[in-house]
């Protein structure tokens, strides 16, 4: 009686609204810099939020905001108590709540990325927050990691393996972690990178760009540009180096 | 229902409230909490002064959702209001229920003026809005929808927290208590991630405030309830003291059912948790929100 | 240690008021000016007042009352010569003091006591009503001192209910001498003095050009965002300068004593009330 709230955010079907990415992995392993790399690829054709969660508060925010590659008040910045696992599994409201603050403030927009603090190899997005998202691994974490999997490799939508370019510094060999990847992850996709030395993603771009595309195919969300076919995370993409 | 309110209280429940300190976090910086034992006296603190306060506004809370469900569900009704439709009072109660979007409001407005800090507020109200927002898909209720609808920015948390207990089926008394409940366990558990402390030591804590979480929950909700507080005259001695030709017409307005006894409800100031939560948004490094 | 009653006097009541209107020229004039012992009013000023204390305490079982009505566009200043001293009484009842001030549109309130300092064995309350008219200027300063020199003190609880217009200002309830509240670090941490001042109407202090914290909601989103924050309140040492919700400021602060207290305060009055 009388109340004016809207509840199509709260719908899980993710009727006529963004996308929600998440991007989650280790400490350290260019995850905020991928972030960097997506709002510069997709800023120019795609409506853009950015939430970010890192322990240190408004560090990663920060670094976006000076990194110039979205307007600042489409980043907004949440604090997980020292919990960052919690904040993108167990207890979302946090992050729904700043998502939904980015699409009322902004919106309508495609795609939002929700990027999670540095965890471990265990951390997932829950699926009531995140409509598909990707696991960032880098090379310096040595070559065994993807064979050990744990549920943010084997289960993204898509694996980044980044700092590709310190592999041969730290003993790493790339074929040996493709391969272990693949094992463990069913046939969805991987993705190798160097986001410092090439200067971005463009095959993550690319990626996300097709997800969003299918999404909206799915979802009948308004929207100004023409459906791409493109992959949506459902194994089309091979395991590929990102290299243009 | 003993088992909502142990859903509602569960540090469990996804509503956010995971990443509040409580002014543990600001605390810890200061050097003023260092382990467990100026950690019970900040808890034993906290839970006497913003615990007493919540848990009495929570329990406000949780008797004006109880009577919005009253009113929305004609099958519920209590006696006292068929008895008075029985009297020509039409299907409604007598005079209609009171707005519940401006008593949600009125209430709010008693939080607000109980939380003198601004980054006070801002927690409570942020605490509150998640709260509301998870609440309402778990015990779908006109509760919860009516405060949505009259606090959209989000109610303050212990407000939400006595709506959320009445749509779950608890009464006032158990909303006073998740909300004393909830005054201390999630500081404890801040000071526990932040300090590296036993955390077995600090259930002990816990444990030992076991007794006063009841005393004060029961504190309050006396004081919440318009037929006892008006028994007890300790409870709300100050609108009234004596007499005296000093009543308040500000303070007793009749228009709304609760207002007067909200007006009376405790008050009791932490100075330094304000301090402790303005200095928190003001440091560099924050791991929790407040 | 509990201190012994100074005087073998019963316990006392009293009603005091004093109350303003306009008179010739728009000027304040005191229209009623009632002592009633020990609470004696003397005028010091064309719209000042001193309240003399004519006894000691207030003591166990006393119950004071002061009225004060402040009319539409006049002005009055309260203060006090001296310290308050609360000891205990012949009786185990409180002593009480109850004060309650109306001020009108337009009208101008200063009540600036002197500090209420807790005997050791003392039991008192406090309650202050304020009932305000929403362009009403009030400052109003509250003091309390935890027991004399090396004196651990007894037992108070000050409650101050300020309203605008039938809307809550501020309720706050300062509670001294409950073993709860002692040395912990969330109430009064180390401090043996705690002091507010609520200041409305003074127009200087850019928080008080809002009313509520105000949506939209987003502003209440972002803790951690600082370009998004409303309202936010000044910190100083052991004080803090605090944007109420409703159209005023609460001066807050802590400290090791009486002349501390008065200095941090009248830091945060400056920036409250220029």
């Amino acid at each position: 009686m009388g109340a004016h709230h809207d509840d199509r955010h709260d719908a899980p079907d993710g009727h006529d609204r963004a996308l929600r990415l998440g991007i989650g992995g280790p400490v350290g392993s260019g995850k905020t810099a991928l972030v960097a790399a997506l709002c510069r690829g997709l800023g120019p054709s795609m409506r853009l939020g950015v939430v970010t969660n890192d322990i240190y508060t408004t560090e990663d925010a920060d670094f976006l905001r000076r990194a110039g590659v979205l307007d600042p008040e489409r980043i907004l910045a949440v604090q997980t108590g020292c919990c960052p696992h919690t904040a993108i599994r167990d207890d979302i409201a946090a992050n729904l709540d700043a998502v939904e603050i980015l699409e009322e403030r902004f919106g309508p927009l495609d795609l939002v990325i929700v990027e999670s603090g540095g965890d471990n190899l265990t951390a997932t997005f829950s699926r009531g927050l995140a409509d598909a998202q990707i696991f960032v691994l880098d090379v310096s974490g040595g070559d065994k990691v993807p064979r050990k999997g744990g549920p943010g490799v084997t289960t993204a939508d898509l694996l980044v393996v980044n700092k590709t370019d310190l592999a041969p510094l730290v003993g790493a060999d790339l074929a040996v972690m493709a391969r272990d990847a693949q094992a463990v992850r069913e046939g969805r996709p991987v993705l190798f990178t160097s986001i410092r030395e090439d200067g971005g993603a463009p095959g993550v771009a690319e990626w996300v760009s097709g997800v969003v595309h299918s999404w909206r195919h799915r979802h009948g969300h308004a929207h100004d540009h023409a459906d791409g076919p493109g992959p949506d995370g459902s194994g089309e993409i091979p395991v590929t180096v990102d290299r243009a | 229902m003993d088992a909502a309110l142990l859903l509602l209280a569960d540090s469990r429940l996804p509503a956010g409230g995971h990443a509040h300190s409580g002014g543990v976090e600001e605390a810890v910086r200061v050097g003023a909490v260092t382990g467990p034992d100026d950690l019970a006296r900040f808890l034993r603190g906290r839970l006497a002064t913003a615990g007493l306060v919540a848990a009495a506004l929570a329990a406000a809370a949780c008797e004006l959702g109880s009577s919005v469900i009253d009113a929305a569900a004609p099958a519920r009704r209590r006696p006292a209001d068929l008895a008075s439709e029985s009297t020509g009072g039409g299907p409604e109660r007598t005079g209609g229920p009171p707005e519940p979007i401006a008593l949600w409001r009125r209430l709010d407005a008693e939080a607000d003026a109980r939380t003198s800090s601004p980054a006070q507020r801002e927690a409570a109200r942020t605490q509150g809005r998640l709260l509301v927002r998870t609440a309402r898909r778990i015990w779908p209720s006109p509760v919860l929808e009516t405060l949505a609808g009259a606090v959209p920015e989000g109610a303050h948390h212990p407000i939400a927290l006595g709506a959320a207990a009445a749509a779950a089926g608890c009464d006032p008394g158990q909303a006073a208590l998740a909300a004393t409940y909830s005054s201390v366990t999630g500081p404890a558990t801040a000071a526990v991630r932040l300090l590296g402390l036993d955390p077995v030591t600090v259930h002990r804590l816990l444990a030992d405030l076991a007794p006063s979480l009841d005393e004060t929950a029961r504190a309050a909700h006396t004081a919440a309830r318009p037929e006892r507080g008006a028994a007890d005259p300790e409870s709300r001695w100050t609108p009234h003291p004596d007499g005296e030709g000093t009543a308040d017409p500000d303070l007793a307005d009749p228009g709304f059912a609760g207002d007067a006894w909200w007006a009376a409800l405790p008050a009791a100031a932490a100075p330094a948790l304000d301090l402790l939560a303005e200095n928190h948004l003001k440091a560099g490094t924050r791991l929790f929100v407040s | 240690m509990t201190a012994p009653p100074l005087d073998t006097r019963s316990s006392v009541r009293a009603h005091a008021a004093i109350r303003t209107e306009r008179g010739p020229g728009g000027r304040t004039r005191l229209e009623t000016l009632r002592s009633d012992p020990p609470l004696t009013l003397r005028q010091t000023g064309p719209d000042v007042v001193h309240l003399v204390s004519t006894a000691a305490g207030p003591l166990g079982g006393d119950r004071l009352v002061l009225d004060v009505a402040v009319a539409p566009g006049t002005t009055l200043e309260v203060r006090s010569i001296a310290s308050t001293l609360v000891l205990p009484g012949p009786c185990a009842a409180d002593s009480v003091m109850l004060v309650t001030a109306r001020v009108g549109a337009g009208a101008s309130l200063r009540f600036v006591p002197e500090p209420t300092v807790l005997a050791a064995g003392c039991s008192h309350r406090v309650a202050v009503r304020l009932s305000l008219a929403r362009d009403a200027a009030v400052f109003w300063r509250e003091e309390i001192v935890f027991g004399r020199h090396g004196e651990r003190p007894g037992r108070c609880r000050s409650r101050f209910d300020a309203v605008v217009d039938g809307t809550p200002l501020l309720r706050q309830e300062l509670v001294v001498g409950e073993p709860a509240m002692d040395g912990s670090p969330a109430v009064y941490g180390t401090a043996r003095c705690v002091g507010s001042t609520l200041v409305t109407g003074y127009g200087a202090f850019p928080a008080m050009h809002n009313h509520g914290d105000g949506p939209p909601r987003g502003e209440h989103a972002q803790a951690g965002a600082p370009e998004s924050a409303p309202r936010r309140a000044v910190l100083g040492d052991g004080c803090a300068v605090l944007p109420l919700a409703g159209p005023g400021v609460l001066v807050s602060a802590l400290a090791d004593d009486a002349v501390q207290l008065r200095e941090r305060l009248q830091w945060g009055e400056a920036l409250a009330a220029p």
